[in-house]
């Protein structure tokens, strides 16, 4: 039995999520290889192969390689996959894309977004925006599963020094073409693995009025996260939505103002050690989950909160 | 052009899940049932493309029990121009599902699938690709704008980092985000006359599909609790009880 886990890079480093990933993937099977297609990226090989837990990198170049696409990943993916018993990946954007298009192929019932390897058959998925939690058992013979990166902790990620072979790749699908991305570029922690998220839902009423969230995140180096209902109201872009279709966040610390608590948000964020809820609406659904609730006019607390912080005058890193 | 919808009925966005004493799943009986909700986003965009005049024919197809027929008449309602329910008992997992929308599309030949881009009760995300890769077609997933170009969709799509943008030959995939459009309501005249348009029924069996699950489901259960907060009176209460209770600034 061994795990082969897909890793997601930009072509010079590893994504940090791909080290979440790791870990449950090593939980499976400790035979666990991680497969690196890209351009150029001998970098995000090396950095691979440095994590301790992975026992052998297979790296495939080719300039069709340089932005991912499912469909040219696959074939690749399908061509490598016949000496493992699991391919694994991450259950972000990324893998999601990604792994159904591979197991459909392979004719296995995909698992999607595990929070718990209980054997390597048996695994532990939210259902129903997690609100309730199952345990299911793949009687495939091999296993496609995505994994939620945020149940893990990140490997260890050096002092390993697992061997890096070049692999094959396959034809082109020339029926895709990636066109752009257009990222957003921050210098603040990402929302996916930030110590603190601050997010702002409808009650925030505009973009501008979210400089109140901004300034507290620039205090606290925190990240900033928003509720479908800000984000479908143009306050801030998709990239920031907590929830169930969004991301799933699980910070020491998350500050929900002006969010009310529709189960899809607490989907991506009921997880978190410590939930703070700031809302004029006394009966919000977000108290439920929230371990201090303050009922305040954000726009009174938020600037009073950003003197309290002052005053406790210390920097966080 | 012609676009097939796939739509899913689900237990409703608004309800609370209870999960059953015994384990085997959640609570489904006498709770308010409708179509997944980014499905409603895909057949409103197939409805809008026919409006536009880029596509001549809006079909609408559900896979599942008895009761499943009502998602189709409500796409029907919308604008949607005949529908087909593909009957199926049990569990369906999207592999089973995308097999059998694999033999609908060979027989009515569409130039676009729209779905979805998950179901908000298994959330497994998986039925459009698993359905682009039995067909080799290109899948556009997460899509939140889609320009109907000549032979071609460009499709942009949310993406952890922020916006993607590809361009996909038809025939071709499309799971929609929830950001996609607004669906449309449906009127109470163009709800009777959803009643008179064709619906065609056909079942996995005839399909030659087998759809028994090739996933044990074990158990389910709550997610473990919460222990209950408490109000804070003030926000230098709130941060003090961070700082020194909690510790996390």
């Amino acid at each position: 039995m061994s795990v082969l886990l897909i890793a997601e890079h930009n072509n010079k480093e590893l994504k940090p999520f791909t080290l979440n990933a790791i870990t449950a993937a090593s939980q499976i099977d400790q035979d666990l290889h991680v497969l690196v297609i890209g351009h150029n990226a001998d970098n995000a090989a090396k950095a691979a192969s440095s994590v301790p837990l992975v026992k052998k990198v297979i790296q495939i170049d080719n300039s069709i390689y340089e932005n991912y696409l499912a469909e040219n990943f696959t074939p690749v993916i399908i061509k490598h996959a016949e000496n493992y018993s699991h391919i694994v990946c991450s259950a972000n954007t990324f893998g999601k894309n990604l792994m159904p298009r591979i197991a459909a192929l392979m004719d296995c019932s995909q698992i999607s977004d595990i929070i718990k390897v209980v054997s390597p058959d048996t695994f532990l998925r939210p259902i129903y925006a997690g609100n309730a939690f199952a345990t299911v058992k793949s009687n495939d013979k091999k296993k496609c599963v995505t994994i939620r990166p945020t149940s893990f902790d990140a490997a260890p990620s050096d002092g390993g020094t697992a061997e890096i072979i070049k692999g094959d790749g396959a034809d082109e699908f020339t029926l895709t073409k990636f066109v752009k991305k257009e990222e957003i570029k921050s210098d603040r922690p990402e929302l996916g693995t930030a110590r603190i998220v601050i997010s702002g839902g409808r009650g925030m009423q505009s973009g501008d009025n979210f400089k109140l969230i901004t300034a507290i995140a620039d205090k606290l180096n925190a990240a900033i996260g928003a509720s479908r209902a800000a984000v479908d109201a143009g306050y801030i872009t998709n990239d920031h939505q907590v929830g169930q279709t969004g991301k799933v966040v699980v910070p020491d610390l998350y500050i929900a103002v002006g969010i009310s608590g529709a189960i899809q948000h607490l989907a991506g964020m009921k997880e978190s050690k410590v939930i703070v809820a700031i809302n004029k609406d006394g009966e919000a659904p977000i108290f439920s989950v929230a371990d201090y609730g303050l009922e305040a006019d954000l726009f009174e607390a938020l600037p009073q909160f950003l003197e309290e912080l002052n005053k406790l005058n210390t920097i966080q890193k | 052009m012609k676009i097939l919808v796939a739509v899913k009925r689900v237990i409703d966005y608004n309800v609370q899940i209870r999960v059953k004493e015994d384990g085997s799943g959640v609570v489904t009986d006498n709770v308010k049932m409708s179509t997944n909700p980014p499905d409603d986003n895909a057949v409103e965009e197939a409805v809008k493309i026919k409006e536009a005049g880029k596509a001549t024919e809006v079909v609408a197809i559900t896979v599942g029990e008895e009761k499943a027929q009502e998602t189709v008449r409500k796409a029907l309602a919308v604008g949607a121009d005949r529908g087909i329910h593909v009957k199926a008992e049990g569990i369906l997992e999207p592999l089973a599902v995308s097999k059998i929308l694999q033999k609908v599309v060979e027989k009515e030949k569409p130039d676009l699938v729209f779905m979805g881009k998950q179901a908000i009760d298994d959330d497994c995300n998986q039925t459009g690709q698993m359905l682009a890769a039995l067909l080799n077609w290109p899948q556009a997933t997460f899509a939140s704008k889609i320009d109907v170009k000549d032979k071609s969709l460009e499709v942009t799509r949310e993406v952890d980092e922020g916006l993607e943008t590809i361009s996909v030959n038809v025939p071709a995939i499309v799971t929609c985000d929830l950001r996609l459009n607004e669906p449309r309501y449906a009127s109470l005249p163009n709800i009777m006359k959803a009643k008179k348009k064709p619906l065609e029924q056909l079942s996995a069996t005839d399909l030659g599909i087998d759809t028994k699950p090739r996933i044990e489901q074990i158990k389910v259960e709550e997610p473990p609790k919460r222990k209950a907060g408490i109000k804070v009176g003030s926000v230098s209460e709130l941060v003090q009880k961070l700082k020194n209770e909690a510790k996390v600034i």
